[in-house]
């Protein structure tokens, strides 16, 4: 592009200046020699510190809690709880490797992650365009809001019931239940964010030639984001709370049922089984989240 | 892009018989009352005044924000009914979208007149080269400095083409170093792109020194105390702050201010029931007594 008009008046010979010390432009330095795989390793292990310390206590805290567990159980400890019949580590491991290799467990852990995918997808699905719309059109807002605000201290559990009489079969009311759980959360959450949105940031869109779907679509929406996110992580953890509840009382397979049927039919193994099946999946669950969150919020997990 | 940087200079703002209040518990409230103000085509006007004196307010009726109780706010004789890319705003907190780089936040306005990828990416290139930033398109807003987001402010208003550019304390956040560079840049890209700009500041100097006049305004309810033209000659140097003529406007400005300021505090102090203090004006102004 040309442009003749872009002459500098003698008093800018200060701007270009001022302009690069603003940046970071690399500052003149002597030629070094080219680092060593040694220096390279070093240098990463010091900016790395911090993140390496915390996995290593990580691991060694996780190894003590099974340590403290393995000898709790070893010597059948009574102190105010009794752990003559909980299972030592090595019995639960033991009927994890011949989990692995059953099916029918598989099936379990298969079957609740499907009713923990279609419920929570479907709470997401409804309830951030919900929280949305109800964020910017007041009226709607009037409307929903009373009802959710009678509906969601609800435990989700004591949907049960309820849920068997209106769906017709187990696994539709077990999947309804899910989608009870994380619904709420995931809706107050976007309202949240729809209700701290900068106004002063649509004014600016506004004055930018912006017109209300844009404006919706370009600033409410990603401004909401982050909260949104905190709506699903809340939302995903309360899913496997309600499922596993459902399971327990209603089920005829799933994680939730497996650990029920394993206390009647005196498995004990497979209790623990069941609730570190259930921990590892509710954790895997939320870190997929997270990882999605960053993947839509590039702007944030440059911190 | 020629269209942004060439042409005969345009924006002719006229603020007419103009008032606006709003409605409280205790009945309206008068926050700008019987103002009038005009820019020319090309012209650089501020206004000034005493804190909550109502130059936002004034400043957001011509941005289209808000609309006027009474009166009228036209630009090239079209009345204003609400915010346009026409008038190009700059905010004090930047207001630049966090979840969008530097450039996405530049080809904005390009963005919403539905100009084509490839097209507003080369537009907002070019911006941001004139502005320094071309290294930082790829950023996001957070990571620059105040001084980096309010150039990435100005250039984003800018973008468009607006007839009319209005800034509302826009160096207000920054540091002194960085608050002169910044008036620099604003004066070049003003004389470059020929429009006209309504600039809102509580800084004398800084409306001395970018002005070609300059509006002071008196305390709540605000109105038009006095215009100052800046004879001034252009381009401006830093130097020209320490001569006599410069130091008289801003001595006059001044005074003007303090008047109005002392009079806003004064309020506020017998609304405080701050009955010891009594001043007796005996005809001189305020500034003339403290």
């Amino acid at each position: 592009m040309s442009s003749p008009a872009l002459a500098r008046h003698p008093e800018d010979n200060n701007v270009p200046a001022a302009i690069a010390e603003a940046g970071p432009v690399p500052a003149v330095t002597p030629p070094v020699a080219p680092p060593t795989f040694g220096t390279i390793a070093l240098r990463w292990y010091r900016l790395n510190q911090g993140r390496l310390r915390a996995t290593a206590v990580g691991i060694i805290s996780l190894l003590a809690f099974l340590l403290v567990w393995h000898l709790l159980t070893t010597y059948r400890v009574v102190f105010f709880v009794r752990f003559t019949n909980v299972p030592s580590p090595l019995a639960v491991y033991a009927s994890f490797t011949k989990a692995i290799h059953d099916p029918k467990f598989l099936m379990h852990v298969v079957l609740s992650c499907r009713r923990i995918f279609i419920g929570f997808s479907l709470a997401a699905i409804v309830g951030v365009p919900l929280g949305l719309v109800m964020g910017r059109f007041k009226l709607v807002h009037e409307i929903v809001f009373p009802v959710a605000e009678v509906l969601r201290p609800i435990p989700a559990i004591a949907w049960v019931p309820m849920a068997i009489m209106l769906w017709p079969t187990n696994e539709q009311s077990i999947v309804f239940i899910t989608f009870l759980g994380s619904f709420f959360p995931i809706l107050v959450n976007t309202l949240h964010g729809m209700s701290l949105v900068d106004p002063v940031l649509v004014r600016a869109a506004q004055c930018l030639g912006a017109r209300e779907r844009s404006i919706f679509r370009e600033v409410y929406f990603p401004a909401s984001l982050p909260h949104i996110f905190t709506g699903l992580t809340v939302g995903m953890g309360v899913a496997w709370v309600s499922l596993i509840a459902a399971e327990m009382i209603s089920g005829q397979y799933g994680i939730g049922y497996f650990t029920w049927e394993a206390y009647s039919l005196v498995q004990y193994a497979d209790i623990a089984l069941g609730m570190i099946a259930i921990g590892v999946l509710g954790l895997g669950s939320s870190v997929l989240i997270r990882g999605a969150g960053h993947l839509v919020m590039p702007w944030r997990s440059t911190r | 892009m020629s269209e942004i940087l060439a042409g005969e200079p345009k924006g002719h703002i006229e603020v007419r018989n103009f008032s606006l209040s709003y409605d409280s518990i205790e009945g309206p409230v008068q926050a700008v009352t019987d103002t009038q103000i005009h820019v020319q085509p090309g012209e650089f006007v501020s206004i000034v005044g005493p804190s909550g004196c109502g130059k936002s307010t004034l400043l957001n009726a011509v941005a289209g924000f808000l609309k006027p109780t009474t009166g009228v706010v036209t630009v090239d004789g079209e009345r204003v009914n609400g915010p346009s890319a026409e008038r190009g705003m700059v905010f004090q907190q930047y207001s630049l979208f966090p979840w969008k780089t530097v450039r996405e936040n530049v080809e904005f306005g390009l963005k919403m007149r539905g100009m084509a990828r490839s097209q507003r990416e080369r537009a907002a290139r070019t911006l941001l080269g004139l502005a320094g930033l071309e290294a930082f398109e790829k950023h996001y807003p957070e990571k620059l400095s105040g001084g980096m987001k309010q150039r990435v402010g100005i250039v984003r208003a800018l973008a468009t083409g607006p007839k009319v550019l209005l800034l509302d304390e826009p160096f207000g956040a920054l540091d002194a170093q960085t608050r002169v560079i910044m008036q620099q840049i604003l004066t070049n890209m003003w004389q470059r792109l020929k429009i006209s700009v309504l600039f809102v500041t509580h800084d004398i100097d800084e409306a001395i020194f970018l002005s070609d006049r300059v509006y002071c305004m008196t305390a709540r309810p605000g109105s038009i105390k006095a215009e100052i033209p800046i004879p001034l000659e252009r381009p401006r140097q830093q130097s020209m702050m320490m001569s006599s003529e410069f130091l008289a406007l801003r001595r006059g400005l001044m005074s003007l201010i303090r008047e109005e300021s002392l009079k806003a505090m004064g309020g506020e102090i017998s609304d405080m029931g701050m009955q010891g203090l009594n001043i007796e004006l005996h005809g001189h102004s305020l500034a003339d007594v403290i």
